[in-house]
């Protein structure tokens, strides 16, 4: 007799808790096929709102760290996924219908992209940052330093390739994110958070909301405590809304803003992407021997 | 100009107790380590900024009428010195007359301040100003470098005979230098009572006192943390003025250098209401630099410094500049070296 | 008379050939603008200098249009040695003129000469020489190699530091191959106009540069114009978050440099004579219109009184009057409505309740002018510890510790610049990696210089001018160069 499989329930992420909707609703998610998968958690504005809180809360021990020690953590996510490599192809293929093999591929490819930003923590400041030779008794350095809260529109596929694209270099430099998952292939973005949980990233670093982009991005993007807004999956959202409408909201603030990207270039590794959420600070000392 | 600057207001409890004021503010016994304690206390100087004021307050422009005055200031500031091996009476007969009349073919140019000299010409100096001199109806002082002057590498014994053998040929003023030995090593105690001593050495049989130049010899000391505590030790110890310069080592006064210390005295002034004098000596050539000078003064303890008892010049060259530019002034017209008088 | 009123020294106005009406500089010559023409005044005593052009749509259209030529035609297909050469032309030019161009910046604006001498036209011509040098260097600004030029830039510029914002702006932007259209403010066109004749004397190309007068309609029409490739705007944040609403969805890559509220910290073991000159600087450098202004004092509660002590004597001797004059520190408000603005927020002040001080000194008759005054016991919860005044007027707040020094610091939507004090070398490092602020002066303030990058974080704006990042903020990846392992330096609003 086969045995009856234990279903998850897929929940928020935030504040390194899984919460439910505080609004009670759900939506159900389904396979390529049309198979019902899961119900995923429909989030809603105060969702949004109590991610940004738990996101800004994180801010400053994450930011605090060492480069060292967030290369540190940010490799052990991979070491976990390698780990689960099983579970996630499952779900990627599940999801989008690929291949085993497409689907390993893209989970591989993950992976690998950890690996790679991993490696960068430690050294983005070198390449991004400056010694300035000013004319004047002055040490004078620049140096990248993170944005601070980060709402990002993850691309609707791939599923947890374009979620890891664009997460991963946010939190390179020190930001914590706050994450609208892929609305129609949420599940492994919300695994992905079940993983981090485990792992040694602390809560609130990664916030992860499921449910509609174009309900909940316009409350991140007016929200003046998110600093930045990364459009990379805002493309082609439902209804009359447009990332335009987002960039323009998000002004009210000066909120650093990424536009929309696809293809390729949106799960290209990308030094780019971790320096396009750093602040250049600037600092002079005076320096004499008398 | 009679400078008796009484050391009593410092002293509540009566002159005996010299220590009683320094006591008090440094806030105990005055051991090396009481001092330290204090000297190293004290706000640190940052050189960049410190540079930086003193240049900004060179970039004061005195033209016409400020200028005028400013030069007759100046005259009226200085220490004439000559502080040579090959010094002679001749020598500083010459320098005496020059100090009183400065410019012959201007009788409305003010005497200098003093003429500054070796101990043992001082006789001579006396001698020369004869009626100039103060104390004979005039107003120029004899000044005289003492304590092993410019070293000060001798014994305290032989410091303090050179101070009275100053003193009883005349010497209105004694510009000591302190053991930068001693401060460098960190024995700040020592620096303190050397002062003390000096002052004490100082005092003539009728009970007043030659006034006492503390020089820092800021050259040697280098920072200017250090030229900031030389300062207060020179001031806690009685010093009548703190003084930049033996002249002898390079650099010697800076605009910097002398901000820092009136900014020592100035703080001075706002703990116990004394006001000290500074005296920058060496390297001051031209009337542009004085006026510098003059400007960094007044805007750091006001114009009140602005007074032989608070403030000199120890220079030798400068003087001759400041006359072609009072010539200048008068006539309308450039001058030239022939036009004022070599000594 | 005291030694301390010192006479008069006026700089000389001789050496300053005024026309009595400047055109629009396009295209390489001076021609008439269609909008309503506009009197500049020198706000020391407010006379009419010259009766100034205003650029209308039409002009707008023309000036974009002649870069877009001079861009297609000479500029992006001309070397990087050719571009450096000019550049380095321009800056000899400046230097050359640089006491002329002082005179008119103090005439126009009412800074002091002094500061116009020897801070805003050495710096003007420092600009033109750093970037002269990137011209052919560009393949090491960061982007990879052969970055190409963005095209057009949109450039407009406030009236606090007129001709050295025109620096910032057009150096970098001609090192790095674009062609630009500039506006000057309303209030300050002189030194840009004078800076068109230099362009002549370089012989620059025509349509490389432009420039164009008018007030805040020419600034937006040029920023929304079409045909404009790169927006770099230095201004207040309302007129920022105008431009990133319009420019959003447009691809226009875009600089801003915004207003700031700058903490000035003192910590007690400060070198206290330099931090009160840095205070001094900080605040009244410019008679306050600096966007970068240390404009909160943030003094450790055991040193308050002493430091308020000195810094009151102190400004005892800064003196306020012609900024023609040499002695003069403090100079003329620039405008009649700067100055309402610093007086109405200056009474605000007072009916919050803060303690209000103003330094003795005679006010002249004629101009704009306002006495350096400070408000003590500010609290955080203030207007006049939150907004920009942009003036000489300082807020004094007190803290008990480091964390809570840092925390007042960052409480506010700016963050621009902040100042650190103290004789502890750690806590200076420590103080500054937690200060959300685009430059941090220590033991220093209002420092400035080519190679280094300035600009702010969160509503100080977005992008860097000044240094390798300032020349990056000009240029884009080569194409197929996407893949920005190499590309780097980008920030902001589109790509």
């Amino acid at each position: 007799m086969n045995r009856l499989a234990v279903p998850k329930t897929y929940k928020l992420a935030i504040g390194g808790a899984f919460p439910r909707s505080e609004s009670g609703r759900t939506y159900p998610v389904h396979s390529f096929d049309g198979a019902f998968l899961a119900n995923a958690a429909k989030a809603s504005r105060k969702d949004a709102r109590d991610a940004v809180v738990a996101a800004r809360k994180a801010f400053g021990g994450w930011s605090g760290a060492t480069g060292y020690n967030r290369g540190q953590v940010l490799y052990r996510i991979a070491e976990l996924l390698e780990g689960r490599r099983a579970q996630f192809v499952d779900e990627v293929s599940v999801a989008q219908g690929f291949s085993a093999e497409d689907a390993a591929a893209q989970v591989d490819e993950a992976i690998d992209l950890w690996v790679w930003y991993a490696g960068w923590a430690d050294k983005f400041a070198q390449v991004a940052g400056n010694a300035n030779p000013v004319s004047g008794p002055f040490f004078n350095i620049s140096v990248p330093e993170p944005t601070g809260v980060v709402a990002i529109v993850a691309p609707q596929q791939p599923a947890l390739l374009g979620f890891v694209a664009a997460v991963a270099p946010a939190l390179v430099a020190g930001n914590t994110v706050v994450v609208i998952a892929s609305e129609r292939h949420p599940l492994p973005a919300i695994s992905l958070a079940e993983v981090l949980a485990t792992s040694d990233v602390p809560g609130g670093v990664v916030n992860v909301l499921t449910g509609s982009a174009a309900e909940l991005a316009p409350w991140l993007a007016s929200h003046a405590d998110v600093n930045a807004l990364d459009l990379v999956g805002a493309g082609d959202l439902d209804g009359d809304l447009t990332w335009v409408d987002l960039q323009i909201s998000a002004a009210e603030t000066l909120k650093r803003v990424l536009p929309p990207e696809g293809g390729a270039d949106a799960v290209a590794p990308s030094l780019q992407r971790i320096v396009a959420f750093t602040e250049t600070k600037t600092v002079w000392h005076t320096k004499s021997m008398l | 100009m009679t400078t008796e600057l009484s050391r009593t207001a410092r002293t509540p409890s009566g002159p005996a107790d010299p220590h009683a004021l320094a006591r008090r503010i440094v806030g105990g016994e005055l051991t090396d380590a009481t001092l330290h304690g204090f000297l190293h206390g004290i706000a640190g100087v940052d050189a960049v900024g410190l540079e930086q004021r003193a240049a900004a307050l060179s970039t004061r422009s005195i033209k016409t009428s400020s200028k005028r005055r400013a030069l007759d200031k100046i005259i009226s500031l200085i220490d004439l010195t000559t502080l040579e091996g090959a010094d002679t009476p001749g020598k500083v007969r010459s320098l005496a007359a020059k100090a009183v009349t400065p410019d012959p073919s201007d009788p409305s140019c003010p005497s200098v301040a003093a003429v500054c000299v070796y101990g043992d010409m001082v006789a001579d100096a006396v001698g020369a100003l004869g009626a100039a001199h103060t104390g004979q109806g005039g107003t120029v002082n004899v000044a005289a470098v003492a304590t092993a002057f410019p070293s000060g590498r001798a014994s305290l014994r032989v410091k303090l005979a050179d101070t009275e053998d100053a003193v009883a040929a005349g010497a209105d003023e004694i510009d000591m230098v302190i053991d930068r030995g001693a401060f460098l090593s960190g024995r700040y105690g020592q620096v303190y009572d050397e002062i003390v001593a000096v002052k004490e050495a100082c005092r003539r049989n009728d009970g007043t006192s030659a006034h006492l130049k503390v020089i820092l010899e800021t050259g040697e000391l280098r920072t200017y943390d250090n030229v900031r505590r030389a300062s207060w030790l020179g001031v806690l110890a009685g010093g009548d003025f703190i003084k930049t310069s033996t002249g002898k080592v390079q650099p010697a006064a800076t605009l910097p250098v002398t901000l820092s210390m009136l900014e020592v005295v100035r703080d001075w002034h706002r703990l116990t209401g004394e006001q000290i004098g500074v005296k920058p000596a060496g390297g001051i050539r031209s009337s542009k630099d004085a006026i510098r000078y003059l400007v960094t003064v007044a805007e750091t303890t006001g114009e009140a410094w602005l007074r032989p008892e608070l403030f000199r010049f120890g220079a030798s060259s400068l003087l001759n500049d400041v006359l072609l530019q009072r010539q200048k002034m008068t006539t309308g017209s450039y001058s030239g070296p022939d036009y004022v008088t070599v000594d | 008379m005291g030694f301390l009123d010192y006479a008069p020294a006026p700089e000389s106005r001789a050496i300053l050939d005024l026309r009595d009406s400047y055109g629009l500089f396009i295209d390489g010559e001076f021609v008439d603008g269609h909008g309503e023409g506009f009197q500049t005044i020198s706000p020391g005593t407010e006379e009419t200098i010259a009766t100034v052009s205003s650029a209308d749509e039409q002009d707008v259209q023309r000036a974009v249009a002649a870069a877009r030529r001079a861009y297609d035609t000479v500029w992006s297909r001309m070397s990087g040695s050719d571009r450096g050469k000019y550049l380095f032309r321009i800056a000899r030019l400046v230097q050359e003129r640089s006491r002329e161009l002082a005179v008119a910046e103090s005439l126009d604006n009412g800074k002091p000469i002094k500061e116009s001498r020897d801070v805003d036209l050495p710096l003007v011509a420092a600009w033109f020489f750093y970037y002269a040098g990137w011209a052919d260097k560009l393949d090491h600004a960061g982007l990879g190699p052969s970055p190409r030029a963005l095209g057009v830039a949109a450039q407009v510029i406030p009236w606090n530091f007129p001709l050295l914002m025109l620096a910032w702006k057009i150096a970098p932007a001609l090192a790095a191959g674009n062609t630009v259209v500039l506006k000057p403010a309303e209030t300050t066109p002189l030194s840009a106009l004078l800076f068109a004749e230099i362009l002549q004397q370089a012989d620059l190309p025509p349509g490389v540069v432009n420039i164009i007068t008018g007030a805040g309609d020419t600034g937006r029409l040029l920023v929304n114009h079409p045909d404009v490739d790169k927006v770099a705007f230095t201004g207040s944040t309302a007129v920022g978050r105008e431009i990133a609403r319009s420019v959003a969805g447009t691809g226009k890559k875009v600089t801003l440099e915004l207003g700031g509220k700058a903490a000035n910290i003192v910590f007690d073991d400060a070198p206290i004579d330099q931090a009160i000159e840095g205070i001094v600087n900080g605040i009244f450098f410019n008679q306050g219109h600096v966007c970068c202004a240390g404009s909160r004092l943030l003094v450790q509660e055991n040193v308050h009184d002493e430091v308020l002590d000195r810094l009151k004597s102190r400004l005892g001797t800064l003196r306020l009057g012609d900024p023609l004059d040499k002695n003069t520190d403090i100079g003329a408000i620039n405008s009649a409505e700067q100055l309402e603005r610093i007086r109405e927020l200056s009474a605000i002040g007072e009916q919050e309740g803060a303690d209000r001080w103003t330094a003795e000194c005679a006010i002249p008759e004629r101009g704009f002018w306002f006495a350096p005054t400070i408000f003590d016991n500010v609290s955080t919860s203030h207007r006049i510890a939150r907004e920009e005044i942009f003036g000489p007027v300082l807020s004094v707040l007190t803290f008990r510790t480091p964390d809570e020094a840092i925390a007042k610091a960052n409480n506010t939507p700016y963050g621009l610049s902040a100042g650190i004090w103290t004789d502890k070398g750690s806590r200076i490092l420590a103080v500054a990696d937690k200060l959300r602020a685009g430059v941090i002066w220590a033991n220093t303030f209002n420092r400035f210089d080519p190679a280094s990058p300035f600009g702010g974080y969160k509503e100080s704006g977005y992008g860097r001018e000044g240094g390798r990042h300032g020349l990056a903020a000009y240029l884009a990846s080569a194409p197929g160069r996407s893949r920005p392992d190499e590309s780097i330096h980008t920030q902001g609003a589109g790509k």
